[in-house]
């Protein structure tokens, strides 16, 4: 039997406020254990929560650029369970009436577009962290990261295949590091995924019963322990057995799911509205204003791309990854109307292999956007050859001559040839000299053309423009 | 409504409150009473009310973006029952 | 001086007749005399009194003095004191000195009140009869054979045997008005959402409010005035314009709508104290009051109402009460989950671990709409009774229990009994009303009697004002056990 894999994600993404969602304590990762713990994250007897104004912000940017329903009022709950790292004994959540309700995601999965559904997205506060190192048979609990603001997005289960799922993740990823609510460091806990899947025989309708693979902090991970699961869940059916609904931990060094706890012993969560909150309310105005504010959203750029520089589906979705690569190229476009093609290889090309090189963000990129321009204006304005550019580029990554580009070019001499009359002169002197091969040449051995421009070439040390020596070798070899 | 023994050991689990088989049959017995009067609320037909939450029908105040709290560790800890390496300890936690 | 009023304390504060240091000492002292007896204090701390007292003395010395300044007041051991124990009445807190002040303690500290002690209370202000506190019951000043009420018993007793001019309380479900109406006292429970809730160790969130226990009602008006106010920290904490509460209490009564509801008038309420709040009603009537019969229908739920709310939410809030970060910790377990259960089972105490268990139930799974959702659907209904029942009247009048003092042990083994002290309170925690109580009389075993004086929100200084005014012809709030 054929099998279908089905997949949703709910992904928690920490808020980049600086304050904690219901206190003043700092959210800044690396401190020092509990040093920004206070009185309301450690949940002392009498402390009460109130609501940060950055982090509903970020809510109502992420719901407004996935086109979401912003709820007002939204209301804010207690999920009631006990552990170490939850002060409170209760998670300050949402329940019923989420901030955000619904929204799209469109990926591109195989070349295809396709839209993923959301349900919703909601605030709540994070834990803290339980460190297993041993203190003689305990555990030590830091609470600096409790009550760190989080916006879990939950989607439908559009996915088919943990490809998509990946695309989906990174996409999510892309957009919420673009419209700068989160952070995005999927090594601090920044950005955490985990996986609904379930599978069903393919041409059925019916869901399958899931089992939800917790704290996924990478996408390799996301992919293997979805591909695991899968195998996992496909095998039971085939051989007759069926799944039990469970949430299970994926186990990076042994590449697999294990139980975690069954829907049995699962809590009762009493959830019920936090009588210290009372109703957010967010007005049409403000909305407003966020919308305002809000930057063009990625996939609007890409659009733009393909219609405004005529670039490929491929070239404009890469351009537009992350909001700091599509605004640096937009800069380098803006200093070379017309070269978008160019422009695009060149960052796509060599920027990009260079920072992944060094291991550099876009933003710690040593050339800046107008040194680039300048640089692709002399390869289209046929001063120097690609392949010299290539050259000048490596002089400026490395800071020689103050990434002058005339000043590089001039100093290694890397100045093409694009005089008419010095090459003629130049190709006359080769004809001369290769008799043999221009008889070739004209007795129909095409190869001989080649082997005269290399001559050419040569005899310039690469600096004349081919372009050049190729219409007039070709003038005078049919002449 | 009726409540059992077994509903008894179930919220206590919930709550993490021991209770024994005697005290949870004494327990059951009380709470069997107050439910009794509980009850009485069902006499009245609701279906129209929407429920209050709060006594003032007044919106969430929202605090602005800023740090505001210093670290005070030292202090919260000199009240914990025990701490090492200006961590709590708990009894090793099993996931 | 013990019987004196806080506005006569302040004269002669301010004429230099009596020092602060002087009043915190002879408080001290008769507490030290008194509490062996009726146990109405958790913990005196004398050396942080008297140099609140010193403190207080350099400002009203350099005339910087406001109406408290130099002042001893009671705090009920549900609010944070830093520095101080605050055990809220339980085990479970019995080595909790907390690292904060309370919104409350801050406001008066800010007026130079002093702390002169904190006031014993039922565990986690659950009860009736502050016989659930973990540091042993509470005797009424009028009768050591009777409670005081509860679970603000400790202010109550420690006003009337006037162990202090005036104490704070806390009321939940009658919390502040009961204890007062037992131990002879005035006391009110203002509008949800006046007095910081921050630093006040939560019973039931939606519920609690704090307030003011004294002689009198022009006594409560300045108390008020003092503890009312905006605070940031609790987001339910009213942004309003600073009101005098003492403004109105000159004013008369002409022309004043009482409103009688018949629900209260009808069975239960013991004769004794049927007859006492006849006879305040026929004072009320010789100021000028008129009285008119209203009716609360859903009120009579009040109470089955009120206990499934206030558990449901103390179940969540007592939650973080596990031995982790503050707080008793089980000297003995096997992991984990072992290390909770018995941290919780020894730190709690039976009524405590009651409505825990009650609250628990109420918003499991599968009981949450029949229960929690039903109970605040009728929450609604019966601040609707309320507001209509306030188109007719001013005020609503009525008793604050329906007996006098029960003896001690009389229905501590009989919850339900005991929830049923309750029945005339709870409804204005319910709908976030103020409510209060003023002595008007004496019952069987020289017992006080409360009457119960409501209003719509915000109406505490009419209110005041009516008890002002009824406490200006009467002198049933000058009566002392001592």
């Amino acid at each position: 039997m054929q099998w279908e894999i089905v997949i949703g994600l709910e992904v928690h993404a920490q808020l980049s406020t600086q304050s904690k969602i219901f206190s003043g304590a700092s959210t800044a990762y690396g401190a020092p254990p509990n040093s920004q713990a206070c009185v309301i994250d450690l949940a002392l007897p009498g402390v009460l929560p109130v609501l940060n104004k950055g982090a509903v912000e970020r809510a109502i940017k992420f719901g407004l650029s996935v086109g979401a329903k912003i709820n007002s009022p939204s209301i804010f709950a207690r999920k009631n369970y006990f552990y170490p790292d939850l002060p409170k004994g209760y998670q300050i959540s949402q329940f019923e009436l989420p901030v955000v309700q619904g929204g799209n995601i469109q990926i591109q999965a195989d070349g295809e577009e396709k839209n993923i559904r959301l349900t919703r997205a909601h605030l709540e506060e994070d834990a803290g962290k339980s460190l297993h190192e041993d203190f003689h048979g305990m555990s030590g609990i830091d609470l600096n990261r409790a009550g760190t603001p989080l916006l879990e997005i939950v989607s439908e289960p559009d996915m088919r295949s943990s490809a998509e799922a990946v695309v989906y993740a990174k996409t999510l990823h892309a957009l919420v590091r673009w419209i700068g609510i989160c952070d995005g460091n999927m090594q601090e806990g920044s950005f955490r995924c985990d996986a609904n899947v379930s599978v069903r025989p393919c041409g059925t309708e019916k869901l399958g019963t899931r089992c939800e693979i917790k704290n996924l902090n990478s996408f390799r991970f996301l992919e293997k322990a979805i591909d695991y699961e899968a195998r996992r869940q496909i095998e039971i059916l085939q051989d007759g057995g069926t799944i039990r609904q469970e949430t299970r931990l994926y186990d990076a060094n042994k590449d697999e799911t294990r139980t975690m706890r069954t829907k049995e012993d699962a809590n009762d969560y009493r959830y019920f509205p936090d009588p210290d909150l009372l109703p957010l309310e967010i007005s049409a105005n403000w909305i407003d204003q966020v919308q305002l504010a809000l930057p063009e959203l990625p996939q609007v750029r890409r659009d733009r791309y393909m219609s405004e520089f005529a670039l490929s589906a491929y070239d404009a979705s890469v351009l537009t990854s992350s909001r700091e690569t599509a605004d640096y190229f937009e800069s380098t476009i803006k200093q070379l109307p017309g070269q978008a093609k160019l422009c695009a290889n060149w960052i796509m090309g060599e920027i990009s292999g260079q920072l992944n090189k060094e291991g550099l963000e876009i933003t710690a990129c040593p050339i800046t956007p107008s040194q680039l321009a300048t640089l692709l204006k002399r390869i289209s304005d046929g001063t120097i050859s690609g392949k010299a550019a290539k050259t000048v580029f490596e002089s400026m990554w490395n800071g020689e001559l103050e990434r002058n580009v005339d000043a590089i070019i001039a100093a290694k001499g890397l100045k093409q040839i694009s005089d008419d009359s010095t090459i003629e002169k130049l190709v006359e002197q080769v004809l001369t000299a290769n008799a043999q091969q221009v008889a070739d040449y004209r007795n129909g051995k095409e190869k001989a053309f080649n082997s005269l421009v290399g001559q050419i070439m040569k005899a310039t040390q690469g600096k004349a423009n081919p372009a050049q020596v190729n219409t007039i070798l070709k003038k005078k070899l049919g002449g | 409504m009726t409540l059992s023994a077994n509903d008894v050991k179930r919220i206590a689990d919930l709550a993490y409150i021991e209770i024994n088989d005697v005290e949870a049959k004494e327990t059951l017995d009380q709470l069997s009473g107050i439910f009794d009067l509980i009850e009485t609320m069902q006499a009245v037909d609701t279906s129209t009310v929407e429920p209050m939450s709060h006594a003032q029908s007044v919106v969430q105040r929202l605090r602005e973006d800023e740090v505001t709290e210093a670290d005070q560790h030292e202090l919260y800890q000199s009240i914990a029952p025990q701490v090492e390496a200006d961590l709590y300890l708990v009894p090793q936690v099993i996931e | 001086m013990f019987n004196a009023s806080l506005k006569q304390l302040a004269v002669q504060l301010a004429e230099k007749k009596i020092s602060s240091t002087e009043l915190t000492t002879e408080f001290l002292r008769r507490i030290k005399q008194f509490n062996p007896e009726y146990n109405a204090f958790i913990t005196v701390n004398e050396e942080i009194s008297l140099a609140q007292a010193k403190a207080a003395d350099k400002m009203i010395a350099v005339g910087q003095a406001g109406p408290l300044t130099g002042i001893p007041i009671a705090q009920k051991d549900i609010f944070c004191a830093k520095g101080w124990l605050t055990t809220c009445g339980s085990k479970m807190l019995s080595n909790f000195v907390s690292p904060y002040d309370a919104g409350v303690i801050e406001r008066f500290n800010q007026a130079g009140a002093i702390n002169i002690g904190k006031t014993n209370m039922d565990e986690f202000a659950m009860g009736s009869s502050n016989e659930t506190s973990y540091f042993g019951i509470v005797k009424n000043p009028w009768d050591v054979a009777a409670v005081p009420g509860g679970s603000s018993g400790g202010a109550a007793c420690a006003v009337a045997a006037r162990l202090t001019p005036a104490a704070t309380g806390t009321d939940t479900g009658g919390s502040i008005r009961q204890p007062a109406a037992l131990c002879g006292i005035s006391g009110i429970k203002p509008t949800y959402g006046l007095v910081s809730r921050y630093g006040m160790i939560a019973f039931a969130s939606s519920l609690d409010q704090g307030g003011p226990m004294a002689k009198s009602a022009e006594d409560l008006a300045l108390l008020l005035n003092v503890m009312t106010g905006f605070d940031l920290r609790d987001s339910t904490s009213l942004q309003r314009d600073a009101e005098d509460y003492a403004q109105d209490l000159q004013k008369p009564l002409a022309g004043l709508r009482i409103g009688l509801p018949k629900e209260y008038f009808a069975e239960g309420m013991s004769q004794e104290v049927a007859r006492a709040i006849e006879q305040a009603l026929v004072e009320c009537r010789k100021l000028g009051a008129q009285t008119i019969e209203v009716s609360l229908p859903n009120a009579p739920l009040s109470i089955p109402v009120y206990y499934v709310l206030a558990p449901a939410e103390a179940s969540s809030n007592l939650s973080r009460f596990d031995g982790v970060r503050y707080g008793y910790r089980a000297p003995a377990y096997s992991d984990l989950a072992d290390m909770y259960r018995k941290t919780r089972t020894q730190g709690f105490g039976a009524e405590v671990k009651r409505r825990i268990l009650i609250g628990t139930y109420v918003l499991s799974h599968g009981y949450y709409d029949a229960y929690y959702i039903k109970a605040q659907k009728l929450r609604r209904l019966i601040a609707q009774d309320f507001a209509e029942a306030y188109e007719r009247c001013d005020i609503i009048m009525g008793p604050t229990t329906p007996t006098v003092a029960f003896n001690l042990g009389e229905k501590s083994g009989d919850p339900i009994q005991m929830y049923l002290s309750d029945i005339y309170t709870s409804a204005a925690n319910l709908t976030g009303m103020p409510a209060m109580s003023i002595p008007i009389g004496f019952g069987d075993k020289n017992r006080p009697i409360g009457l119960h004086i409501m209003g719509n929100y915000f109406k505490e200084a009419q209110m005041l004002n009516i008890a002002h005014q009824y406490q200006l012809v009467t002198d049933w709030h000058l009566k002392s056990p001592v």
